[in-house]
């Protein structure tokens, strides 16, 4: 509790001193130092909610091109893990570092989180929902016709998003990823609602992410259909190497 | 856009569309006043006398109608979460938020209140003073109301609630506002003292209001 009441007071005293023009606290920060590849590390996370222990000791590294996939029965932990991941949930112990991003930056706010909820007005259009979150998380506002076109959604831009059905709801979802640039993307079941032509689409996206040197974190029950994949199983909690190809 | 004015801006939309209810506060405000002169009958120095107090009290009421739903929509369908994962700080995004519900629900209020004055037989001069200590007043309302709306996030039906936390702690606010109203409208005594107290009331509400709220917020989360 003290080190995240810390951390927020921190985060409202470096907005301050940066809105007033004196740039960032600390020199270097703020640009995006490429000087090692990035590389997500937990050591021993522990979860505790409600009274129970959802999941212990889970360890993992993810490097810049990897994807990790998490796996488990329904209530093993998975989306508490990328909800611990995104800073959204604490952590009782262990560690979570992200070497290689912005030191300034805490590593929920260099990640995506595409979780159960959309995260859409009904009563906004779908161009005014997206034009939100990209201003919001502050990306240049040129690229959202193009995310939209990316997802497929370009054609009903104008249309308040209450029309949309489920999958189209998750793939103006996914255009935010697009929209907005972020290192780090933790997917909760990213596919669910979206039809054949949409999943590879979004494995497109996601090969992409990983090849300019992204890493992703999905909770997920099938296959995703990515060559280098981790697999953290929640009930071992030990990941092991998936061979390449196995699950495409 | 800034990541706050994209916040302000999303939320004044939001408010105006369809089932934003932004107009519901002000016809609320002019319903609770053009039934006090039928309940209190046609007295018209006794309606002078008491015309501040139930414009304070409509004002009341109605900035906090649509208060419960302000954090719990984005709760709901998951706004909150990212906005947790953004780069501004929640206080401020917090009091934007509450500067956005104030333009959309208070600012009405007060532009809607010298017309609804004449209903209570308040005079031109009394009306101006009048409309001022609304003026000054409401954001109080609402900034105090942020907190009430932070803790009812999680709850369903959160609005009781939120008129059980919230309506206590706004005495001050309604003692010194109404105590300006009638000093003006019906004197003697001077008008600067209560509406100074109300200006501080209201200052310090828009710097508590925001940093409680952003603490309630990080907590309700987990």
């Amino acid at each position: 509790m003290q080190r995240l009441a810390g951390k927020a007071r921190f985060k409202l005293v470096s907005w301050f001193v940066s809105w007033l023009g004196f740039g960032p606290l600390r020199p270097g920060a703020g640009i995006c130092l490429k000087v090692s590849p990035m590389r997500l590390t937990a050591v021993e996370l522990h979860c505790h909610r409600g009274g129970r222990d959802v999941f212990t000791g889970v360890s993992f590294a993810v490097g810049a091109g990897e994807a990790l996939t998490v796996t488990g029965r329904n209530g093993a932990g998975k989306s508490s893990l990328l909800r611990t991941i995104a800073g959204l949930l604490r952590s009782a112990q262990g560690r979570l570092t992200l070497d290689g991003g912005d030191p300034e930056l805490s590593i929920g706010e260099q990640a995506h989180y595409l979780g159960h909820q959309d995260a859409i007005k009904p009563s906004l259009t779908v161009v005014e929902n997206l034009q939100f979150w990209a201003d919001f998380f502050g990306a240049p506002s040129s690229d959202i016709r193009e995310a939209l076109a990316e997802v497929g959604l370009d054609m009903l831009a104008a249309l308040p998003a209450a029309y949309l059905s489920a999958g189209q709801r998750r793939r103006l979802s996914i255009a935010r990823l697009i929209a907005v640039k972020r290192p780090l993307w933790l997917l909760d079941e990213p596919t669910s609602g979206l039809d054949v032509a949409a999943q590879s689409r979004l494995t497109d996206l996601m090969r992409g992410h990983l090849a300019g040197g992204g890493l992703i974190a999905a909770a997920t029950h099938g296959p995703i259909g990515l060559d280098t994949t981790l697999e953290l199983r929640l009930d071992q909690t030990a990941p092991s190497r998936v061979p390449a190809g196995a699950s495409a | 856009m800034s990541a706050l004015a994209a916040i302000l801006v999303r939320d004044m939309r939001i408010a105006v569309r369809v089932g934003g209810g932004a107009l519901m506060g002000v016809l609320f405000f002019l319903v609770v006043v053009t039934l006090t002169p039928f309940a209190v009958g046609p007295d018209l120095a006794l309606l002078k006398r008491i015309g501040p107090a139930i414009l304070w009290l409509a004002a009341l009421l109605a900035s906090l109608l649509a208060l419960d739903r302000l954090f719990a929509n984005d709760h709901d369908d998951g706004s909150l979460d990212l906005i947790l994962m953004g780069r501004a700080p929640l206080e401020l995004v917090v009091a934007m938020k509450g500067l956005a519900h104030w333009l959309t629900t208070g600012l009405p209020l007060v532009i809607a209140a010298p017309l609804i004055g004449l209903f209570l037989n308040i005079d031109a001069a009394a009306e101006g003073a009048l409309v001022l200590t609304l003026l000054v007043g409401t954001p109080a309302l609402t900034f105090i109301g942020l907190i009430g709306a932070a803790i009812a996030v999680t709850l369903r039906r959160g609005g009781l609630l939120l008129a059980v936390i919230v309506l206590p702690l706004t005495v001050p606010v309604l003692i010194f506002g109404v105590a300006a109203a009638n000093a003006a409208v019906v004197g003697p005594v001077p008008f600067g003292t209560p509406f100074t107290i109300l200006c501080a009331l209201t200052l310090a509400s828009l710097v508590v209001g925001p940093f409680a709220a952003a603490a309630v917020l990080r907590q309700e989360i987990e």
